[in-house]
């Protein structure tokens, strides 16, 4: 246990850890490990002084923290008017078709987490996407198909793709 | 050459560097001007002439309401003395379709914090916090060097060029909430809790950040501060209209030839837009609706083409400029999809916290639905309307005030559409 906690006691550790900084405390606990568990959200009560209840509230309130494990890499579409008017629904649909997956969920091998977001403010090049922290604009069906391919071929070479945004 | 075109036939006031200096740099920043509104407030000038001189400016807040900067300084700088004050910056820009905080931030960074200290010499605070959306990673990264390179030369931090001001800022990032951008809710989310709105009264000049009188205002508001300390309040009154002096940055989307950021003087028309910077109605097709101020703005019909593009115009006309987001949609825009689709955002982010915002956006979205679907009836639409009202009414903050927005005004123009979609 004292292990697997170790790297949420040094995001704690490099806070104040009290009140104020427990959205970030959250956040960065979120980013080192993919998603908060039980035990980090225990643990994170524990030591900001606040009741487990209360720090699940907070973490379930906001969509870049997870309380579910997501796949390896994270595709976040936008879909809002701007994104969808410029051809959103078609990339959407390709998305599904090539990962298998409707949009909330995760792939079998653990590898694609499918989900959108809100506007995400590329909206000049939409339709917009992200994958993991790196925003692709310009969308069209094939485009997105492509950049998945890119990212199964760098999986297997160990390396991260480049982002294009247009 | 192609540059220069576009950018002759704007007023750039607030993105005047953006794009044509270094913004790691702080050194070019200062080369155009930089900082130099701060050195002279602080040396020549009171906080009250500073005060007075965005008061006498007219500039009006530039994150969607329009309410006068100069006034709402002007309640925090009245408070009791023993009060700490904060100013915020508001950077949590997530309407759909609006990007210009984000391009503010990532060209011209110290323009923000210049702002920012002007603002708290201006109400008395020594402390600043940038609020910013948690997926503006580069925003965020850039606004965070340009705050220790301003500290590194003193131009923030303690005793600012020896002036006895200090005045430091903080970067914080958000964690993914729409409604955080509504005021009260961003404090909530500083402060480490849900993003869930506050009542007001007390407004935050009153109780703000840690219960303390706060300034809370727009990226592209404190981008035209140290332009107006610098240049005088009667220059940028001279920009724009009587009403809404200065200029406002606008995203222009959609049908258009040309997507992107332009910068115009207030009271610009939609028609003026749309064929000087959006380059024409893409592939010649006929205009039939925009969509100003995001996915909470109004949904405006041609004949509003002419309307000049400011606050008060605005107003009168039963639209909103908001935020400055201009969607613009051709003869072949579906209203009821647009209308489906616009909502389905505000039913994922009502922070459910009040009744009426939080089912009220889960009946009209599904009302959506069915006339989307074809499987409405005429009692569904009377219903959705119904609903669209009490929502716009009774929600406890500007979310669910504003969701229904959209519906009631692109009922008001293209009701015809929607009529046609029933089944009865």
């Amino acid at each position: 246990m004292e292990e697997v906690l170790a790297a949420t006691d040094r995001v704690i550790d490099a806070h104040k850890a009290d009140r104020e900084t427990l959205v970030e405390i959250l956040r960065e606990v979120n980013d080192e490990n993919g998603h908060l568990t039980r035990d980090d959200l225990q643990r994170i009560a524990e030591r900001t002084n606040l009741p487990l209840s209360e720090v699940y509230s907070v973490a379930s309130f906001y969509s870049l923290i997870s309380l579910e494990p997501l796949g390896r890499h994270v595709i976040r579409l936008c879909q809002d008017a701007p994104c969808h008017v410029a051809g959103g629904r078609e990339v959407r649909e390709a998305l599904e078709h090539e990962l298998g997956i409707p949009f909330g969920e995760t792939t079998v091998d653990e590898q694609w987490s499918l989900l959108t977001t809100s506007c995400i403010g590329a909206c000049a090049v939409g339709p917009v996407m992200m994958v993991d922290n790196d925003i692709f604009g310009n969308l069209t069906p094939e485009k997105a198909r492509e950049i998945i391919a890119r990212y199964r071929e760098a999986d297997v070479q160990d390396v991260t793709p480049t982002p294009q945004g247009g | 050459m192609i540059r220069s075109n576009v950018l002759s036939r704007q007023k750039r006031v607030v993105l005047r560097r953006a794009g044509s200096i270094d913004p790691y740099n702080i050194e070019e920043y200062i080369a155009e001007d930089g900082y130099f509104a701060l050195g002279q407030a602080l040396g020549e000038m009171t906080p009250e002439g500073v005060l007075e001189a965005i008061k006498d400016s007219g500039l009006q807040g530039r994150g969607g309401a329009g309410f006068p900067t100069g006034l709402k300084w002007s309640f925090v700088a009245q408070q009791s003395a023993e009060k700490t004050r904060y100013i915020i910056c508001n950077a949590d820009e997530s309407e759909p379709g609006t990007f210009k905080d984000r391009l503010i931030m990532e060209g011209d960074p110290h323009a923000v914090l210049e702002g920012m200290a002007l603002a708290g010499y201006a109400v008395g605070a020594n402390e600043g916090w940038i609020y910013i959306r948690g997926e503006y990673e580069m925003s965020r990264d850039i606004l965070e060097r340009a705050v220790s390179q301003a500290e590194e030369l003193n131009l923030l931090g303690d005793d600012i060029f020896g002036s006895g001001f200090s005045f430091h800022i903080h970067v914080h990032a958000g964690a993914g909430a729409y409604v955080c951008g509504e005021e009260t809710a961003l404090l909530e989310s500083l402060e480490g809790k849900r993003g869930v709105p506050r009542i007001r009264p007390p407004y935050p000049t009153v109780r703000g950040f840690r219960g303390q009188p706060t300034v809370v205002n727009n990226v592209e508001t404190l981008a035209n501060v140290a332009p107006i300390i610098l240049n005088g309040s009667e220059w940028f009154r001279a920009i724009g209209t009587a009403r809404s002096p200065g200029t406002k940055v606008y995203s222009i989307l959609g049908d258009v030839n040309v997507t992107g950021l332009v910068e115009t003087p207030m009271g610009t028309t939609l028609r003026e837009i749309i064929e000087l910077h959006g380059g024409g109605m893409k592939g010649g097709k006929a205009f039939k609706a925009a969509q100003t101020g995001g996915a909470s703005g109004t949904i405006i019909p041609a004949e509003m083409l002419d309307v000049p593009l400011d606050f008060a115009s605005m107003r009168e006309s039963g639209a909103g400029l908001g935020s400055g987001a201009l969607l613009i949609c051709d003869e072949d825009t579906d209203m009821v999809d647009l209308a489906y689709v616009l909502m389905r955002f505000f039913e994922n982010e009502s922070c459910g916290k009040c009744t009426p915002c939080r089912v009220g956006t889960a009946q009209m979205l599904e009302a959506l639905d069915r006339l989307r679907r074809g499987t409405a009836r005429r009692a569904d639409l009377e219903r959705l309307e119904e609903i669209a009202k009490y929502v716009q009414v009774s929600s406890f903050c500007g979310l669910g005030q504003a969701a229904p927005v959209p519906i009631l005004t692109a009922l008001r123009y293209f009701r015809e559409e929607f009529e046609s979609r029933l089944r009865d």
